[in-house]
């Protein structure tokens, strides 16, 4: 038999003979004409004027043809809403068949008809349908309530249908949990706040045992689910690990993923010294490669999503390079995102076989993948460095082959390669310049003409070549023009006597005859420069640029985390979060891993480093990769008094110190950042509320400056000269190297000799030589700022550590923290910028004239009221008075009165803190007894907890 | 979920457009246009399966000229959505075989039928072929009894979907083929880039009742954990006279039990009724490479290319090759080609830019040789002839990764076989997967 007929015949009048057929007493031919319809359906007519004729059809026990009204049903309720109502005494009686295939049939079909009417009708058979003794039908009405929450929800909610489907987790058929957590999670999704699918460890374990059970599609659902719990502790993350691990072995790859996004997302509250750690490292790199032997279409699934694991934890795969060697026959999708990754994998190595393989890739036919192997290859060069002479050495064999877009590719990334080892590889020059008249696209232009600029003194024809670029001026994009401007300026500065025509000529070109805002600016400052001290201007332009790094192009580290939490589904396809590309509410949700547990990684702030600029895609600030390092130029540099003499436009707003810059930018730099964050990380959103605009994670009543307390009390004194001794803390290490691409942090705090004291050993953990280290602090409660810029002069080579002590003052911002003592803040290096917190001891701020007198003291201690004195105890402290006042002494707690009491002592103390905040004490020590009892009253309470915990710290060291 | 599912012909005609979801059909005609313009029709290759268009959403696969497509607006599961292309397919193929403009257009109740039972609102149910063919038919059902029905349902949404009750037989039988193919890319100087086996276990079943069966292999961690207990590995493998394989990772039929796998590395089911694939699996170490293709390219000049090829069969002396076939890239200005080979028969296809060297047999041991010259038409084309890689197909009847079936054990409690009833075929067979060389 065949059914194709169906689709041939478009006669006039046709709708006629169907309406004739359907209405025809013989089964046969009925059924023959729903095909037809059905048919036409299909091929887009409209056939909806049958619709009376053809639900007549659906009181028959014919499954096939009651299958077939089904489906024109389906497709035409919804523009005859009236009619529709007909089909619902079939719908309703269906819901009863003894046969259980039509019970499912028809409460599966009733879901998918979005016609308010019916769906009254529906709630009645869908509860019974719920309950029903079959678990086919019990499976497919759990779908219906997604069904009928997306048409209503405020019926199913009503309904109670929520509550039936919750209890369907626990249904002994698997298929059926599977189905209703498919369905839950759907219904949550569009009730973020919604407590619906209330994961616990018991409907965990319920789930787990399903997994083990229910079909390959089931097996997702669950998993995809489990996804989205939060486990308690580590242990519970290990246990769901540990019965998710088998999963990795099917053979269907969406199983594979989902448990791989668990496993991802669970391990991250593993500690890692654990040895299970290590073992679920290991398992998962098999079933992730051999993902790459499925379909191609999966295999690009498959692809995307290693390109985050790698990126999260490159670990996994760091051994597995080979086999992401492209294949000649593999499609180009797939050839590209193997790239990616063979880049990404990329290290000493294998270093070797992997050039090998780009050379091969860089002589294939399709261009855009052919451009990505150059450029892999440049991007080796900056990441290898060993490699880096190799590298260019095959980028120059490249040029030779003449193929237009190899060479222009090639110089775009030679340029990076330059900006990565300057002084190295200038001998190929030459063979670029060769090439200068194949260049056409706009990139290649700019990189060539930086080139240029750059090396200038070392091109005898330099100006020659720039000059040919400045006569087509006009008809460059913006790109070209900017790097021609700043190339000229260069050139200009290095050989000034025979250039000063041609600089005079783009500088009129840029800022008289363009309409490009920047361009203009840009011409007027360098003009401006140049007018107003040429040795300036050299020193500015000629500057010594920071190194550009290697890693440019991960994705931010947010998103990367919101990305591993949605392996396998279409976000990690894209790199997009859900939101980007979902409409409505669903999906909007942000996603994160969970936190380690039990690891003292939550007082750092997390790394939010990766704002290093593009490859160098950008035209003259692309010398300077990152932000951060414009403003550590900027900050080097003497801008302040600029003189009006000479240049043509009247200066103004030029008035800005270097450390106004450096205030300024970290505000919109911090800004930026905090924005993505979205509030997720609490470190950096503090820090963004510090530097820049109020973001609304932080509650009000902390950003408001302290009313009358702390604010009020505030004074900027200094205390001066006072004997060593005071009590300091050891260091700790506050930003370990791998949040810092390599650069750790460890410190202390000391007060010495009055001045307070920032004392820091920086490591060099990284491949490369740190430079420009600057530092600046977050609003703080004290108002601690660096008295002095950060005094690394060196740089900072490979495994070296160097001590750096920078004196503090009490002068800057103030803004209350939390905790009081608390304090945020940013080193920069010409690799990036990072943040961390410390906690400094208060103490740093007692000042050495903070002795009361005694008849102050007294006034002062009635004056403040009761409820400002706190009582702490400090235990197992073994020192009698005497020697505890005179250690507190050392730290500027001053002991103003002794009395012994029933052979208790109590001191009496008093101390000032720098803001001039007067701290009253009383310290009872009874012998005998090591704990002693310390009563601390202040009209600011806010710090007695500190000051007790230096109280007891001091006495305990 | 899935929004929708369209099934197009090559010219971009819908031939089954099933929508389950309202976003997209809201905009069902567009997004079918829009599918049709941007990748059906569209000029250049495909450039990723998964096309954002209008912020929806198409995953597409091809087999032969049909287009499957889903359609989404959501975050869906995307390997899902592909597992389930793929399944489907597979589905289709079952029930009525090639998958064709004809045959779909012959089946399109079915397709629709089907499409109803194993999609529901775009989630995925049971789509085991064997479990769909007991409900749905092309010829309607009738007269099922009550326990027939229950037995349908049960089996559809049971713990063993994919076999059903009371299959009986008279001989019980099992065939065992293991099918692996190995891929090489070696380097011009005989250098192995990558090499891979990616194998299968297929299996044909025809046992009677709930069978259990049990598969063993000679992997490399069950033989060491056995080894352990007593006999030293060396011992081991002299009693045995096999050696072990290192297998690198393996995927298992829905029917294995993968926690038994995960905690014991045994290999237990219950198999489904007919053909199926047992497992996959995949081995880098110690892969016996069945032939080794030594390449000499040589350029004449402007206009001649001299390419010598030797290809030398390395396995023991007593098996045979089969259906071993050698193809040579030539370049596009290819204008003329001279063929010398020792054995078998060469020709130049200048359609497939290629020359083809055939061989029907070929003992192991052996070596054969070809050489060609190959006249060019001179051209001022700048771009250098990629030389794609020289590759091979052949056909040997042995395991490359050295994989040996050690057991496979039937376990029937309720009927009266034992596993020495059963009758059993193993044999392995190695194909060539993209075995290339470059040159």
């Amino acid at each position: 038999m065949t059914d194709s007929k169906y689709f041939t015949t478009t006669k006039k009048g046709e709708i006629f003979e169907l309406k004739a057929e359907l209405n025809s007493d013989k089964k046969e031919k009925k059924k023959e004409a729903v095909k037809k319809v059905i048919a036409s359906m299909t091929v887009g007519k409209d056939v909806s004027a049958l619709f009376p004729d053809v639900v007549n059809c659906m009181q028959t026990d014919n499954l096939e043809l009651k299958k077939l009204v089904y489906l024109y049903l389906m497709n035409y309720a919804k523009s005859q809403p009236d009619m529709a109502i007909m089909a619902v005494n079939t719908f309703v009686k269906d819901c009863e068949d003894p046969n259980p295939l039509i019970r499912a049939l028809a409460v599966r079909t009733m879901g998918c008809i979005r016609v308010d009417k019916i769906t009254e009708y529906l709630c009645e058979p869908l509860r019974k349908c719920l309950k029903d003794e079959d678990p086919y039908v019990r499976k497919t009405a759990a779908v219906c309530v997604a069904k009928l929450h997306d048409i209503n929800a405020q019926l199913v909610e009503d309904q109670g249908f929520l509550d039936t489907l919750k209890d369907l987790i626990s249904d002994s058929n698997p298929m059926v949990v599977a189905n209703a957590v498919a369905a839950l999670s759907e219904i949550a999704e569009s009730h973020p706040n919604s407590n619906l699918l209330d994961l616990n460890p018991q409907s965990i374990n319920k789930l787990l045992t399903a997994l083990n059970e229910c079909t390959e599609w089931g097996q997702i659902f669950i998993l995809d689910c489990l996804a989205n719990y939060a486990p308690r502790d580590d242990r519970e993350s290990q246990s769901i690990c540990e019965r998710v691990t088998p999963r990795l072995s099917h053979a269907n790859s969406a199983v594979v993923l989902s448990a791989v996004k668990v496993l991802m997302k669970f391990m991250e509250m593993l500690p890692k010294d654990l040895d299970y750690y290590g073992t679920l490292l290991k398992k998962l790199a098999p079933p992730l490669v051999t993902l790459l032997s499925a379909e191609p279409e999966l295999q690009y699934v498959a692809l995307r999503n290693i390109n985050l694991i790698v990126q999260k934890r490159p670990e996994i795969l760091k051994h597995e390079m080979k086999v992401f060697f492209v294949k000649y026959n593999d499609p180009i999708y797939v050839k590209l995102e193997k790239l990616d990754i063979m880049i990404r994998l990329a290290s000493q190595a294998n270093i070797a076989q992997v050039l090998a393989e780009l050379k091969e890739y860089a002589t294939e036919v399709d261009v855009d993948f052919v451009r990505k192997a150059v450029r892999a290859i440049g991007r080796c060069a900056i990441k290898v460095e060993q490699s880096a002479e190799r590298c260019v050495s095959t980028l120059l064999d490249l040029i030779q082959t003449k193929v237009n877009y190899v060479v222009q590719e090639a110089i775009v990334v030679i340029k990076d390669i330059f900006r990565k080892y300057p002084n190295k590889y200038e001998s190929v020059i030459a063979t670029l310049c060769e090439n200068l008249d194949s260049l056409d696209e706009p990139e290649a232009r700019a990189a060539m003409i930086w080139i240029v600029g750059e090396y200038a003194e070392r091109i005898d024809n330099a100006d020659e070549l720039l000059e040919s670029f400045l006569e087509g001026f006009h008809d460059e994009s913006t790109q070209v023009q900017l790097q021609l401007l700043t190339a000229i300026v260069k050139l200009f500065l290095k050989k000034p006597t025979e250039t000063q025509e041609l600089v005079q000529q783009v500088l009129s070109l840029a800022t008289q005859d363009s309409d490009n805002p920047d361009l203009r600016d840009r011409g007027y400052i360098y003009w401006r420069l140049l007018s107003t001290d040429p040795v300036a201007a050299k020193e500015v332009v000629l500057a010594e640029k920071p190194l550009i790094s290697e890693e440019t192009d991960l994705i931010e580290p947010t998103l990367l985390e919101e990305l591993i939490c949605h392996i396998g589904t279409l976000a990690s396809v894209y790199h997009k979060p859900p939101s980007a590309f979902v409409e409505g509410s669903r999906g909007v949700m942000h996603k994160r891993l969970p936190a380690r547990t039990g690891s003292g990684e939550s007082t750092e702030s997390p790394d939010v480093g990766t704002i290093a600029g593009g490859s160098g895609t950008e035209t003259a600030p692309s010398i300077i990769p990152s932000q951060g390092d414009l403003l550590g130029d900027l900050l080097n540099l003497d801008l302040a008094p600029p003189t009006t003499t000479g240049p043509p436009p009247p200066t103004s707003g030029m008035q800005m110190g270097g450390m106004d810059l450096l205030g300024g930018g970290l505000d919109s730099l911090m800004g930026d950042e905090s924005e993505p964050l979205g509030g997720d990380i609490g470190g950096s959103a503090a820090m963004g509320a510090g530097f820049g605009a109020v973001p609304a994670v932080m509650p009000a009543s902390l950003n408001a400056p302290m009313g009358g307390g702390l604010g009020d009390l505030f004074d900027l004194g200094g205390g001066v000269g006072m004997p060593l001794g005071a009590y300091i803390p050891p260091k700790t290490v506050w930003l370990p190297a791998m949040k810092a691409k390599g650069l750790e942090i460890s410190g202390t705090f000391a007060r010495r000799a009055g001045v307070i004291q920032m004392e820091l050993t920086l490591t060099n953990k990284a491949m490369s030589v740190m430079t420009d280290f600057a530092i600046q602090f977050n609003r703080n409660s004290f108002g601690l700022a660096p008295a002095g810029p950060l005094q690394v002069l060196s740089p900072l080579s490979p495994n070296q550590t160097i001590e750096v002590s920078l004196p503090l003052s009490t002068v800057g911002p103030v803004m209350k923290m939390e905790p009081l003592n608390n304090l945020q803040v940013a080193v920069k290096n010409n690799i990036d910028v990072f943040y961390f917190s410390c906690q400094y001891p208060i103490s740093m701020l007692f000042v050495e004239d903070g002795k009361m007198e005694r008849q102050v003291f007294l006034a002062t201690w009635k004056d403040i009221p009761n409820e400002n004195e706190s009582q702490f105890q400090i235990k197992d402290c073994h020192l009698n008075s005497d020697a505890a006042s005179n250690k507190l002494q050392a730290s500027n707690i001053f002991t103003i009165a002794k009395r012994t009491v029933e052979g208790q002592d109590m001191l009496y103390m008093s101390i000032k803190l720098s803001n001039g905040i007067w701290v009253l004490a009383e310290l009872r020590v009874q012998t005998g007894n090591p704990n002693y009892t310390i009563s601390v009253k202040c009209r600011a309470p806010e710090v007695s907890q500190c000051v007790f915990q230096c109280c007891e710290a001091v006495l305990k060291n | 979920m899935i929004g929708g599912l369209f099934i197009y012909n090559h010219k971009g005609e819908v031939l089954i457009s099933r929508v389950y979801r309202d976003d997209i059909g809201a905009t069902l005609s567009t997004s079918v246009d829009a599918f049709r313009v941007n990748v059906i029709h569209a000029r250049q290759q495909v450039r990723s399966p998964v096309t954002n268009i209008a912020r929806t959403s198409f995953f597409h696969v091809k087999r032969s000229n049909i287009w499957l497509a889903a359609v989404t607006k959501q975050n869906v599961n995307a390997a899902m959505v592909f597992e389930f292309l793929y399944k489907m397919c597979d589905v289709m193929a079952a029930y009525f075989g090639k998958i064709s403009e004809e045959n779909i257009k012959n089946n399109f109740v079915l397709i629709y039928e089907l499409l109803d039972e194993i999609l529901d609102f775009g989630y995925p149910q049971n789509s085991e072929t064997g479990a769909l063919k007991t409900f749905i038919t092309q010829q309607g059902i009738k007269g099922q009894t009550k326990e027939e029905q229950s037995q349908i349902t049960s089996q559809v949404t049971g713990q063993i979907g994919w076999r059903r009750e009371g299959i009986k037989y008279r001989r019980n039988e099992l065939f065992l083929d293991v099918l692996e193919s190995v891929n090489l890319l070696m380097s011009p100087q005989g250098q192995v880039l990558s090499a891979h086996v990616s194998g299968r276990v297929v299996m044909k079943s025809y046992l009677s009742g709930m069978p259990e069966c049990k598969f063993g292999m000679n992997d490399k961690i069950v033989i060491d954990k056995a080894g352990k207990g007593g006999v030293t590995d060396d011992v081991a493998k002299s009693t045995t006279g096999k050696q072990s394989i290192a297998i690198d990772d393996c995927t298992f039929n829905q029917c294995v039990r993968l926690s038994k796998f995960d905690s014991e590395r045994s290999i237990s089911f219950i198999p489904p009724d007919g053909e199926y694939e047992l497992m996959r699996y995949r081995t880098t170490k110690d892969i016996i490479l069945p032939f080794r293709v030594i390449p000499l390219v040589r350029e004449v000049g402007r206009t001649k290319l001299e390419v010598k090829v030797v290809i030398k069969s390395n396995f023991k002396p007593s098996l045979l090759a089969q259906k071993i076939e050698v193809r040579i890239p030539t370049p596009l200005n290819t204008s003329g080609v001279q063929v010398i080979c020792m054995k078998g028969k060469a020709k130049y296809k200048a359609s497939e830019n290629a020359i083809v060297w055939k061989i029907k047999r070929m003992a192991g041991m052996k070596e054969s040789q070809i050489s060609a010259e190959i006249e060019l038409l001179p051209t001022n084309d700048k771009k250098k002839w990629a030389r794609p890689p020289i590759s091979m197909n052949f056909e040997v009847p042995f395991a490359p990764s050295g994989l040996k079936v050690r057991y496979l054990k039937v376990f029937e409690s309720k009927l009266n076989y034992s596993d020495h009833d059963v009758i059993k075929w193993v044999r392995y067979i190695g194909r060539s997967g993209i075995y290339e060389t470059r040159c």
